[in-house]
Formats: structure tokens, C-alpha cells, sequence
């Protein structure tokens, strides 16, 4: 039962990477190449229908999180306090910036909610990245110091930096030299996808130029890759074990290479849904290679003195547990049915509807 | 600790407390923008179509502002009450999970559609899709309040030796005895707001002689709409709402009433007065006698308890709030069902439209029904303290561990400071798009 819960929240925490990391990347396309008025409104028409769906999927994640796993959303939300609540102001800016901009014709008021969306979009993107790398490196479960617990085993609380910004330091920080790369890949990637988005959504006259950003881009993202395996090992000495007990699970790192590879071909791409579709690849497999390395954990734990949290030890009981599948099979049945419909209405390019004019 | 939870406490009630004057205005303006749409299919009538196209306007701009208060709802369950969530997460993270799962899909899947897909759909879809958003925000209340019954009314449960609640029966969240007279009473008082709101609205087009077709049908359907659910909401959804808390929580009862000692032959009803609790008494009342027992138990002489009955520490831990939250929404409450009979008999003699009087108060009348509301939430959670989960775990067990003050009083800051601007932002939107008004498509 923990088992299908956890394949289900993974689900759609992924889901969630793909929808709404094209939302972060489609505006921080807007930060950096919404130079002329057309081109801005046609990355906003290209989002402008599915952001609020796209952004669903964190929140339902996080209700099948507190219902199927509660003590790691108690410990985990409380940990990472900070940073969770600094994502929450990104969001409302992010979402103030889209939704309002259209509603007053005036060049300073539009110039403010332009740079709120992009630069939240931006920030958001690299947050995400770092929160990854959090849950990647482990944390000082229990705030263990001298070989005692100073909480109960589970909790902890980080502040956003140490000085050393080592992830390896015993008062660690949320930011250190780990989860900032892992920071920067996701805004490297996030851009890329956000790109293939745009061209894949709009007729503007950017798809040229975004098509050669994807291509230089992905050399830049394998450079990345390569570093991050490279210094896996400092943060996880293992990081390949479950791979090597289940060699069925390689199936996530190649389809993550496929997009990796895939996108480099990007200038000759017949149809413009296929760079977009690579990304995906590439999201998907890296966040399910990530998950499946570090499994059956969720948070590890970085001391001798407490256990890692894992899908057993955090779990809600077997009877919630399993009169929660029913109800949730009916309502992922009706997810994917909205799904279809909103695509089928809003498909193809969508430069002409007109989103937040009023 | 309790200086520890005091940050942790105003944290909650700040954002819940903005973050609901958006949805307790979109799930009534739903139903009544689906009137409208349903009034065009009906009569085919352009007059309904621009109506429903305008108030759709105002709803976008509500229903962004609760989605974006509304997200740190969720998380902050987690971040502030993590003891809480670890504690009782296998419960009410079920209906949270629901919440999440049945309705926050439907609607943002259908909203795009709705505000943007009327051409592409044409009218009878575009109807269909008004609906479904309007079912969505329906659920989306009603599985919050299905939460909070379980917190005011545990029911369904086991606790284990470690502290932790475990589901035993599904079925028994639904059929908790809490759940539908306070969601029904909610729902009536969501179309409560919803209607002063249009009415005010129409009011305020009429008395400035603009708009005037449209000024005539919002006044019109809001006080249709109002005089409806302003009696409803008091009775039976009210009443049955406050017999569940004579019944389950007399404690909470007796500090709403401000009774502070049982009364032999039957208990006053107090209209005004404020609660002295160094004394034990309520200065400058004024009451009409026997009717509380009356109204509880249809019973001149029945007895109604008085705080005295109770422990101290059992009491809820802010009496004077408890007492005027309760005694501003029934008195605003009273005030809706007279002011609604009134415009009602007028406009049944139409006379309405002309008598000014009438239409000033209207549409003066457009904030108070967020302050019912507001007053309605804050007795129902003041309370229940100094409980989380009735009579199971104390307030003062639920706040995580690990977040320091410091921290608590930080993030309260930015919010504040951040839904400052949005309600500035807010309210500078709603005003551009009243005035400019509804315009006919032709």
C-alpha cells in the first residue's frame, strides 16, 4: 500500500515538473526575450489557459503527501520552513504578475507585472532545483549534536545558508554548493523546456532564435550532468545501488538521455511538439532517476543517531491507506478527462486568445 | 509556549481570514452567473449574456485572489502545525487530499474555459463549463468543511498508544453529524454575500443613473437571491448549527451567549452587552427573558448551562471574542433578512427602483456581509478552543517543534505586507471594472 502511494505521489510530483516547469520556463523566456509587445503576449497566451491547472498538481501533491505519508509532511514542511514560505510569496507574484498585467493599459504597470512574472518564474525555477538537491543530500534529522538528539527524531529546521555553504558541514544550510547546482540545472533545463513550449504553442516571431537557445543550451546542460554525476558520490556514496538490485530501473536514466540527445536536434524538428516532448523525456527520467536512487527513502538522514524517513516509517495507517484508493482512482479517471478536454479546446497554437484583456 | 503559538495562531487567522473573503464571494456569484447563463439559453435575451459576462469579470478576479491565498492554506498545516499533521494527517489529510483531487481540478481546468472558451464552445458548453466551476468551488467547500467538522466533532477514529489518530471508518466523515447543517449554513451564507454584492452593485448603477437596464436586474436578482438565503442561513441551516454546539460543545455554547451561570426557570437571550470575565458578568445588557431556552429547546424553563458548570481550563481561551463574534453575525444576520423582506415587498409593489432610501442602503450594505461571515468562522474556531480536535488534542500540542518565533514572526510580516498590496490591487481592479460597467455586445 506505501509502495502505490509513493509510485502515485511521484507520479505527480513529475507531473507537476513537466506542466508547471514549462509555466517557469515560458517566463523566464518573457524575462529575457519579451523584448516587443507581440512576442510578450504570445508567450502569455501560450500559458495563459493551463498555468492555474498546471499548478494544481503541487497542491494535490501536497494533500496526497499529508494524507499518505503525514509525518514526513510535518517534518519535512517544518524543516524547510523558510524556504517553503518564500516559494509561496514566488507563487502569488508570479500568479499577480499574469493575471493582473492586462487589466490597466499603462506602460509603467505593465513593466512592473512583466518583471514580477519573469523574475519569479526565475526564481521559482531555481528554488525548485535547490529544494531537490535538499532532499538529495539528506538532513540532521533530529538536529543531532555531540551523538544527542535535540528534537524528536524526525524534526529538524534549516536555515537558508552556513557560512561555508559545504553540504557536508554539520550545520548545514538549504543553500550550499550541492543544491545550487542542482539549482542551476533546473533553471538551465526549465528554460529549454519553457522554449520548446513556446515554439511548440505560438507563431511568434522568436520560435528561430528560442530554437537556437535550445541547441547551445543543451551543451551547457550536459556539461552540467556530467559535473553533478561526477560529485554525486560526495553527497550519496551509493548512489547507483538500487540500480544495480533492480536493473529495470535504468529504464529512467536512458529515457532522461533520449531527451538529453533528442534536443540537440532540435533546428530540424518536422513538427514543433517534438522539442517539447524531448524536454519532457528529460524531466521525467532525471526526476524519476533522482527519486529512484535514493529509494526507499524520501529524506535521508545525514547522522549515525536517527533513521532516514522512508515510505514505511512515515506512512498514515493500512485501513486510510486503502479507502483512499478507491476515491482516487475515480478522481484520477476524472483528472485525465479534464486534461483531454482542456487540450482538445486550447490545441494547436494559441496566439490570438487574447488571455488576461479585458 | 504560548508565546511560541501566539505568532503561529495570528499567522492562521491573518491568511484564513483574507484568504476567505475571495471564496465565500465566487462559490455564490458561481450560481448566480450560471443563473444568468441559464436565464440567456431560456430567453435569449443579449441583456442576461452581458450580465453573466460582466460579473464574470469580478469573479476572475476574486477567484485569482483565492488561489493565490489560498495555497498557503495548505502548506501551512505543515510549516506551523506540524505536531498536528503528523498527529492527525492520516484523517483530515484524506478530505484535504479530496479537496485537492475532486475539486481544485475541476475548476482550474474548467475556469480557463469558462473565461476564455465562449466563442469556441458557444453558449450551451460555455454553460456547462460556468457549472462545473461552480460545482468545483461548491466541493472544494465542502470537503473543507467536512475537515473542520472532524476537528469541532471527532468522529470515526482510534488513537494509538503513540498519540496518533488512525482512520477507522471512511464513511463516518460524511455522515458526521457537524458536517451538513454548518456546510449548508456556509453555502447560504456565501450567496448571502453574493447577492448584497450584486445588489450593491445595481444599487449604485441606479442611484447614479448609468447602466441603468443592468442596475434594474442586479438589484432585482440580488434581492431575489438575498431574500432566500438570508433566511436560510438562520434558519433551519443556523439553528441546527448552534444545536450541534449546545448539544457537543455546551462550554463554547454558554461563552457564545455570554451566560455565566445557569439560570434557575430558564436562561435570557442577551442582545447587547459586553462579557466582564473578572466578574463573571455581562455589563450594560440588555436581554429579553426565557427566549435562549425557548430557542435551544423550544421550552420556556429549560435549563441552559452556564459557564460555571465547567473547568476552567476547559473554557474557550478568548470568551470576549467568542461572545461578539457570535453576537455580530446573528445581529448583522437579522438585519439582512429585515433589510431583504423590505426591498423584497417593494419591489412586489415596484416601487423599489424609485424609493432611493432603499437603494442607498443597498448598496452601503456590501461590506457587512464579509463581516457576518468572517464573525461566523471566528465563533465557530474561537470556539473550539483551546482545542485543535475537540476534547482529543489541545491547541497547545499541534505547533511544530522546530520553527522558532523569530521565524513565525518573520513570515507573518511578509504576509501581511504582501495581501496589503494584493487588497489595495484588489480593491483599485474591482473599482476600474464597476466603472467602466457592463456594456451590451452591440
Amino acid at each position: 500500500m506505501e509502495l502505490f502511494w509513493y509510485v502515485v505521489l511521484m507520479f505527480m510530483l513529475a507531473m507537476y515538473v513537466v506542466l508547471d516547469g514549462y509555466d517557469f520556463g515560458a517566463g523566464i523566456i518573457h524575462l529575457f526575450f519579451g523584448k516587443k509587445e507581440e512576442d510578450k503576449k504570445a508567450i502569455v497566451n501560450a500559458i495563459g489557459p493551463f498555468w492555474d491547472a498546471n499548478e494544481v498538481w503541487i497542491i494535490a501533491a501536497g494533500g496526497v503527501l499529508f494524507f499518505a505519508f503525514p509525518t514526513l509532511y510535518a517534518s519535512s514542511f517544518s524543516g524547510f520552513y523558510l524556504p517553503l514560505i518564500m516559494i509561496l510569496w514566488l507563487l502569488i507574484f508570479r500568479a499577480i504578475g499574469l493575471e493582473l498585467r492586462g487589466q490597466v493599459h499603462n506602460p509603467i504597470w505593465e513593466k512592473i507585472w512583466d518583471k514580477a512574472f519573469g523574475v519569479a518564474s526565475l526564481l521559482l525555477a531555481l528554488f525548485f532545483g535547490i529544494a531537490l538537491g535538499n532532499v538529495v543530500r539528506g538532513v540532521n534529522l533530529g538536529m543531532v549534536e555531540n551523538g544527542v538528539s535535540a528534537y524528536e527524531a524526525h524534526y529538524f529546521f534549516l536555515p537558508l545558508w552556513n557560512p561555508t555553504f559545504n553540504p557536508m558541514a554539520q550545520h548545514q544550510g538549504i543553500i550550499d554548493w550541492f543544491t545550487i547546482l542542482l539549482g542551476i540545472i533546473a533553471v538551465v533545463i526549465l528554460t529549454m523546456h519553457g522554449a520548446n513550449w513556446v515554439i511548440f504553442k505560438t507563431n511568434s516571431s522568436l520560435n528561430e532564435r528560442l530554437k537556437k537557445l535550445v541547441f547551445r543550451l543543451n551543451f551547457v546542460l550536459l556539461g552540467l550532468i556530467v559535473i553533478s554525476v561526477s560529485v554525486w558520490h560526495i553527497i550519496d556514496p551509493y548512489p547507483f545501488w538500487n540500480f544495480i538490485e533492480e536493473p529495470w530501473l535504468f529504464i529512467f536514466p536512458l529515457i532522461m538521455l533520449t531527451g538529453l540527445f533528442g534536443m540537440f536536434k532540435v533546428r530540424t524538428f518536422k513538427k514543433d511538439i517534438y522539442g517539447f516532448l524531448f524536454s519532457s523525456l528529460f524531466l521525467f527520467g532525471g526526476f524519476a532517476s533522482t527519486a529512484a536512487s535514493i529509494f526507499p527513502e524520501l529524506l535521508p538522514s545525514t547522522n549515525e543517531v536517527n533513521p532516514s524517513l522512508t515510505i514505511y516509517n512515515v506512512a498514515a495507517d493500512e485501513y486510510g491507506l486503502g479507502v483512499g484508493v478507491s476515491w482516487f482512482i475515480v478522481a484520477a479517471i476524472l483528472v485525465v478527462v479534464y486534461f483531454v478536454i482542456q487540450h482538445k479546446v486550447f490545441k494547436g497554437k494559441m496566439d490570438d486568445i487574447g488571455y488576461g484583456e479585458h | 509556549m504560548e508565546d511560541m503559538l501566539f505568532y503561529d495562531r495570528i499567522q492562521f487567522a491573518f491568511t484564513i481570514t483574507f484568504h476567505y473573503l475571495f471564496p465565500q464571494l465566487t462559490m455564490g456569484l458561481s450560481l448566480m452567473i450560471v443563473w444568468f447563463k441559464w436565464k440567456f439559453l431560456r430567453s435569449n435575451d443579449e441583456k442576461y449574456n452581458d450580465a453573466a459576462k460582466f460579473w464574470m469579470k469580478i469573479f476572475a478576479l476574486n477567484f485569482a485572489m483565492g488561489v493565490v491565498t489560498g495555497i498557503p492554506m495548505e502548506f501551512q498545516f505543515g510549516t506551523n502545525w506540524a505536531k498536528f499533521s503528523e498527529l492527525t494527517g492520516g484523517i483530515i489529510g484524506q478530505t484535504l487530499a479530496m479537496e485537492g483531487m475532486f475539486s481544485f481540478f475541476l475548476e482550474s481546468s474548467f475556469l480557463g474555459l469558462f473565461l476564455f472558451g465562449e466563442k469556441l464552445l458557444g453558449h450551451k458548453l460555455h454553460f456547462v463549463t460556468g457549472f462545473l466551476v461552480f460545482l468545483g468551488s461548491w466541493a472544494s467547500g465542502f470537503l473543507i468543511i467536512a475537515t473542520h467538522s472532524w476537528m469541532q466533532y471527532p468522529v470515526g477514529y482510534e488513537i494509538l498508544d503513540n498519540g496518533k489518530f488512525v482512520l477507522t471508518n471512511f464513511g463516518a466523515l460524511f455522515s458526521n453529524p457537524w458536517l451538513w447543517p454548518s456546510f449548508l449554513h456556509n453555502q447560504m451564507a456565501s450567496i448571502v454575500t453574493s447577492s448584497f454584492v450584486v445588489a450593491a452593485f445595481g444599487a449604485f448603477y441606479l442611484l447614479n443613473n448609468k447602466h441603468k437596464e443592468f442596475g434594474k436586474l442586479f438589484v432585482k436578482t440580488g434581492v431575489v437571491f438575498g431574500v432566500i438565503s438570508s433566511i436560510l442561513v438562520a434558519f433551519p441551516t443556523g439553528d441546527l448549527t448552534a444545536k450541534n454546539v449546545v448539544k457537543h460543545q455546551p462550554v463554547t455554547f454558554a461563552a457564545m451567549e455570554g451566560i455565566f451561570e445557569t439560570e434557575e426557570g430558564g436562561s435570557e437571550i442577551v442582545l447587547i452587552g459586553q462579557p466582564n470575565i473578572q466578574d463573571k458578568k455581562l455589563d450594560n445588557k440588555i436581554a429579553v427573558p426565557n427566549f435562549l431556552s425557548f430557542l435551544t429547546y423550544q421550552q420556556w424553563d429549560a435549563e441552559v448551562k452556564g459557564l460555571n458548570e465547567f473547568n476552567q481550563e476547559d473554557y474557550p481561551t478568548n470568551i470576549p471574542g467568542l461572545y461578539y463574534g457570535y453576537h455580530i453575525m446573528v445581529g448583522l444576520g437579522t438585519i439582512f433578512i429585515g433589510l431583504m423582506l423590505l426591498a423584497s415587498f417593494l419591489m412586489w409593489r415596484k416601487k423599489l427602483f424609485k424609493t432611493q432610501w432603499v437603494l442607498w442602503i443597498l448598496m452601503f450594505m456590501l461590506p457587512f456581509p464579509y463581516i457576518a461571515n468572517t464573525m461566523g468562522w471566528y465563533t465557530a474556531e474561537l470556539g473550539r478552543q483551546p482545542w485543535l480536535v475537540y476534547n482529543l488534542l489541545r491547541t497547545t500540542e499541534g505547533a511544530s517543534p522546530t520553527v522558532s518565533s523569530g521565524n513565525t514572526l518573520f513570515t507573518l510580516l511578509g504576509f501581511v505586507g504582501l495581501y496589503l498590496l494584493l487588497g489595495m490591487l484588489f480593491l483599485i481592479l474591482v473599482g476600474k471594472i464597476v466603472n467602466k460597467g457592463p456594456h451590451p455586445a452591440k
